[in-house]
């Protein structure tokens, strides 16, 4: 929020991005009729939409399929990230012991090791296969950042809770965990993001398999030179991000806006 | 609660040759003999560097010395479980309200927060904040920030209170202000204060005592008695009596800076 914004309208907020789409959109139509551009080439925004809807059934299905890996390997990104963070906060001879393995798993391109993840779960799993790859790639915005967050809590409020005698059980779950938790945010709006990217490379790796995600939809349209319908998994993939990143957004205005500098609404 | 009957007090606190010595070699303190009575409003008066804040942190036994002996007169000779401890930041949780914030110390220790609260709706009377319970930190002024941590510090109405600058970030108007309503809580309630300043001003106007500290070695130069009556009001910061105090403290100051 820049200074140069506060006289802006809430709902221009809102208007003034929709109104660049819908120019940018008939632009884009208007490019594509008075050009005769080709459909395989370049479809038309009112070509990509009939194809949305004349699929709707098999592309809602694969939307649904994409965001159950993506939900399910985020979620267990984020046990799996505060857990472990939480773990290294107890003890700096673990974290020595297992930091360097974590950012073994988030270096290695997720693309090199999908075949081997693949093998090992069985071709008949390509579902399992697919969260994991995707887990791999969430977990590590999480762990580093919840990390961080657990360390960086105030030393004077620190030395309180000694004061006090505060258990090391207390001294996370009342300052440790507070104190991280717009890192822990943070983390989870880039984990959120990089779990569906994991999704949808990982399911270009492993193929289709029982389900079917949208990545695979575009892959197949591309088989079948299916520009439009490509296009239309496209965008009900940017659209599932965007509503990824949003609604964690959200969530972590309703959890910092009473206190978090980031969150608080300036008045004057 | 004038300067002759403070002998009379049982000692409650007794510093024999306490030093730190850093890892990097710095010397913090280099033998500090002391005692603190009960009762007894102290304050360690010293520039930048002279161990005041050093000190303070042993007494609370958040770190040890490296030599010496820190011996409380209690019965089992420890200290005592109920401190009050206050930074010269107001140091609240800001994502827990006023009240929250003042609770900490009480549910460290497993009370209830609903069992607490006439305690805590009384500490915040106590320093003035009772219409702020369910404010954020964010949403007060460093004073109120302040009056809320010293709220803190007294909520488990420990025996010991010790304050390691709290004051010094306020502006002015504010500190006068918080001096003379700690000065009028210690009045009713007596606990004993180990107070660290780098204002004379401020020593002079609160204390019983002051000990005078000086730097390079950290070590205790001198100490100046401050004999004058309570209530202290504006009326004492204008007296001759203040006036000679300052200098006195003023003069202890000067023979441990180096010429």
């Amino acid at each position: 929020m820049n200074g140069e914004d506060k006289g802006l309208p809430r709902a221009m907020r809102v208007v003034v991005p929709v109104l660049v789409g819908i120019v940018f959109l008939g632009m884009w139509e208007a490019f594509v009729r008075l050009g005769n551009v080709p459909p395989f080439v370049l479809p038309a925004p009112s070509l990509i939409w009939t194809s949305l809807v004349l699929n709707f059934d098999s592309l809602m299905g694969s939307l649904w399929v994409t965001l159950r890996v993506t939900l399910a390997a985020f979620l267990l990104a984020i046990v799996g990230g505060i857990g472990l963070a939480i773990l290294f906060s107890q003890s700096r001879r673990i974290e020595m012991a297992l930091f360097p393995y974590a950012v073994v798993l988030q270096v290695t391109p997720v693309v090199a090791i999908a075949p081997l993840v693949l093998i090992w779960v069985g071709y008949d799993r390509v579902e399992l296969a697919v969260l994991i790859l995707a887990w791999m790639v969430a977990f590590f915005p999480i762990l580093s950042n919840t990390t961080l967050g657990l360390r960086s809590a105030d030393h004077n409020l620190r030395d309180l809770f000694r004061l006090y005698g505060a258990s090391r059980w207390q001294v996370l779950a009342e300052l440790q965990l507070p104190s991280a938790m717009p890192y822990i945010l943070a983390g989870m709006k880039i984990s959120g993001g990089l779990a569906l990217i994991g999704a949808v490379v990982a399911e270009f790796v492993a193929g289709s398999g029982t389900g079917t995600g949208l990545a695979w939809r575009i892959v197949e349209a591309g088989y079948r030179l299916d520009i439009p319908r490509m296009f239309a998994a496209l965008f009900l993939l940017s659209g599932l991000g965007i509503a990824i990143f949003f609604s964690l957004s959200w969530v972590e205005h309703l959890l910092l806006r009473r206190w978090h500098e980031s969150a608080v609404r300036r008045e004057f | 609660m004038t300067e002759a009957d403070a002998p009379l007090r049982p000692p409650l606190l007794t510093l024999a040759g306490v030093a730190r010595t850093y890892g990097n070699g710095t010397v913090a303190l280099a033998g500090v003999d002391a005692t603190i009575r009960q009762g007894d409003f102290v304050s360690l008066v010293g520039p930048s560097g002279c161990g005041k804040s050093t000190l303070l942190r042993i007494v609370a036994g958040l770190i040890g010395p490296s030599a010496g002996d820190v011996h409380w007169h209690t019965t089992d000779g420890s200290r005592p479980a109920d401190i009050g401890f206050v930074f010269q930041d107001a140091t609240l949780m800001p994502w827990a309200s006023v009240l929250d914030n003042v609770f900490l110390p009480l549910k460290l220790r497993g009370i209830a927060r609903d069992k607490a609260r006439p305690q805590l709706m009384e500490a915040l009377e106590r320093v003035g904040l009772a219409d702020f319970a369910n404010a954020y930190p964010r949403e007060l002024s460093g004073g109120m920030k302040m009056r809320v941590s010293l709220a803190r510090a007294l909520v488990t109405q420990p025996p010991v209170l010790l304050m390691d600058e709290p004051f010094a970030a306020l502006d002015e108007f504010t500190r006068e202000k918080l001096d003379d309503d700690l000065l009028a809580l210690w009045r009713s309630q007596r606990w004993t204060v180990i107070f660290v300043t780098h204002s004379i001003y401020e020593s002079v106007y609160l204390s019983e005592r002051v000990l005078v500290m000086g730097a390079r070695p950290g070590r205790i130069l001198g100490e100046v008695a401050i004999g004058a009556p309570h209530p202290r009001g504006p009326a004492f910061r204008r007296s001759h009596d203040y006036v000679d105090h300052c200098a006195a403290v003023s003069a202890a100051l000067r023979e441990g800076v180096a010429p």
